[in-house]
């Protein structure tokens, strides 16, 4: 009974066309459920929004929320943005600048009865912590007050889809970290699937409870921030995510153990090698909290496991942790990984020193070819 | 001091403004808003009365007044009279000449309203009608007044167009511009001076009120 109305409530998305913007997303959001919408910069994560909002049509696919379908380029439906019913935070909130902050939450009361439009609008605002500035136009207000007053106008309208587009690139850092502390604070209250589109990972993975990755208009990954920033599906993905131990290897068969081949290592690995053919060319990843390094003079039974050894062409002290780079002489591809800076200081580990580590194999995720096609992107018609 | 000729001007331009208002609003608005195959054209014949020689224009309009043109054939049909040397014709002629002066500064004040403030209030629930009146309008009211302040000026000081469609038939088409030359003709200059300071002071207050409102608009912009 409760998932069916969890189905019947959540934002459910396909929407496909090759230009002028391309769009290839396929996502959907249940009840309560923050996803993150990630990429870079013109990776159609606006559009998307807005196709959802109603604010851009898109050639194809559909928009279905709360049971209603409010777009279907097959069945020639297309609801306004009125008739949606949605509550958008735009990226540099859009209040009305003659309106009060009161009378731009009040703007969006019209299907509430004229009488109570104020004193709900007030509640409003007290809900974001504005008491007292109900009166103030925009002017007089500062950018995270803003960004209140624009999330509680979104909310007035009782929506049944929170949109929020980059609802914190407008305020300097100290005050981001307030917001976002308290629209997740919020967010416990609200019970409507929320799209929130960020180009900042940090800010999404801290927010959502799942991230869309996008590139391209085309929806590449979701899932939650762990399980992408861990198994990320491609080489792509996690270029996006900002993964740097990207490589590409192969597989091959030793001593009648299927093994990844890495330039003259070959690496046991958890999973995922048996579904190979030998010799099939695969992208892998390795986190680099899965990266051990060798402690130098006193060797340990771990150091059996993948190890490799290479030279430190970067090393970066971050306060209390270092960020090491090695190089190898069978690439140009570097490996990444972070230790703490005393440990980094007692194996004398320097700019130019050959150093050995262990890639655990738990941690060395495969990623095969055409890694969309297991995720379905390239399976809907364009 | 010709009153008749004060009073003629003054009706021209009170319908010229009364009736170019709307035919602004909507083009205006349009120009601003919309994006359509033409809109470039269109802009630049909205635009073609300023830098036409308003006897030209004249010109090409008295021959399209004229009763065997389709245009004033249809008017002598519909009313009964000709266009040329009446004030129907000279109305007309000034709707034409004072386009520009309506249309432009009315699309500028739309421009300045930020698209997506019109797309925060329909997803706010607003209707285009409601968006229109509630967030639109008293953000661009000052480019309105400011048309129909240049409108209103202008009618008041158009000369060529006036006397090559009107002529200067007294309480007809008969304008103060027209009645100033006629004083100068005439060798009436202490007339011809107290007309030209009327225009000169509605002139003033017009520039005063134009720039007043745009510092006022730059003031809202967001």
């Amino acid at each position: 009974m409760m998932s069916t109305e969890v189905a019947l409530a959540e934002l459910r998305v396909s929407l496909h066309q090759v230009g002028p913007i391309p769009l290839a997303a396929d996502f959907r959001c249940s009840p309560g459920e923050l996803l993150a919408l990630v990429g870079p910069s013109g990776s159609g994560k606006t559009t998307l929004l807005r196709a959802i909002a109603g604010l851009y049509r898109p050639a194809q696919g559909w928009v279905r929320c709360a049971g209603e379908t409010w777009f279907d380029a097959t069945a020639g439906i297309c609801l306004t943005a009125q008739q949606r019913r949605i509550g958008f935070v735009f990226q540099d909130y859009a209040l009305f600048p003659h309106l009060s902050a009161l009378d731009n939450v009040m703007s969006a009361m019209g299907h509430v009865p004229r009488s109570e439009r104020r004193s709900r609008a007030a509640g409003w605002l007290y809900r974001v912590r504005l008491q007292g500035l109900e009166g103030r136009y925009p002017a007089q207000l500062s950018g995270g007050q803003r960004q209140r007053v624009a999330v509680a106008r979104a909310l007035a309208r009782e929506p049944r889809v929170l949109l929020l587009d980059e609802p914190f690139s407008a305020v300097d850092q100290v005050t981001r970290r307030r917001l976002q502390r308290e629209l997740a604070l919020l967010r416990e209250e609200i019970d409507i699937p929320m799209l929130l589109v960020t180009h900042d990972l940090e800010e999404a993975s801290a927010l959502a409870d799942r991230l869309c990755v996008l590139h391209g208009g085309r929806t590449l990954q979701s899932g939650p921030p762990e399980s992408l920033f861990r198994q990320p599906a491609s080489a792509e993905v996690a270029r996006l995510l900002d993964k740097h131990n990207v490589f590409q290897g192969w597989k091959v068969m030793e001593n009648g153990q299927a093994r990844l081949a890495w330039g003259p290592y070959r690496f046991e690995v958890a999973q995922g090698l048996e579904d190979l053919d030998n010799g099939s060319e695969v992208h892998w990843y390795v986190p680099p909290s899965d990266v051990v390094l060798h402690r130098r003079g006193r060797p340990s039974k771990g150091e059996r496991e993948n190890p490799v050894t290479g030279q430190v062409c970067e090393m970066i002290v971050l306060g209390g942790m270092t960020l090491l780079t090695l190089a190898f002489t069978h690439t140009e591809d570097t490996l990444r990984f972070e230790i703490a800076t005393h440990a980094a200081r007692r194996n004398g580990l320097a700019q130019g020193v050959e150093a050995s580590v262990s890639l655990l194999a738990q941690g060395i995720h495969l990623m095969p070819p055409r890694p969309a096609e297991r995720y379905g992107s390239r399976d809907v018609q364009v | 001091m010709d009153w008749t000729a004060l009073a003629v001007s003054l009706r021209l331009a009170v319908f010229t403004c009364l009736l170019l208002l709307p035919l602004g609003l909507w083009l205006g608005r349009a120009l601003a808003v919309t994006r359509f195959r033409g809109r470039v054209l269109c802009e630049a014949l909205v635009a073609l009365p300023l830098v036409m020689p308003p006897t030209v224009l004249g010109f090409y309009l008295m021959l399209s007044f004229g009763a065997d043109s389709p245009l004033g054939g249809l008017w002598q049909r519909l009313t009964g009279e000709g266009l040329n040397f009446t004030f129907s014709g000279i109305l007309l002629a000034s709707l034409v000449v004072n386009l520009p002066f309506a249309v432009q500064p009315i699309q500028r004040a739309f421009e300045n309203v930020p698209a997506h403030l019109r797309e925060a209030a329909w997803c706010s629930g607003l209707s285009p009608w409601q968006t229109l009146l509630r967030i639109e309008l008293p953000l661009a009211w000052p480019g309105l007044v400011s048309a129909m302040a240049l409108t209103f000026a202008h009618t008041l000081g158009e000369f060529g167009v006036i006397l090559m469609v009107g002529g200067a038939i007294d309480g007809e088409t008969r304008t103060l511009a027209i009645s100033i030359y006629d004083r100068v003709q005439a060798f009436d200059e202490s007339g011809a001076s107290q007309m030209s300071a009327v225009l000169l002071l509605v002139s003033f207050v017009t520039i005063g009120v134009v720039y007043a409102l745009a510092r006022r608009n730059r003031g809202m912009s967001v």
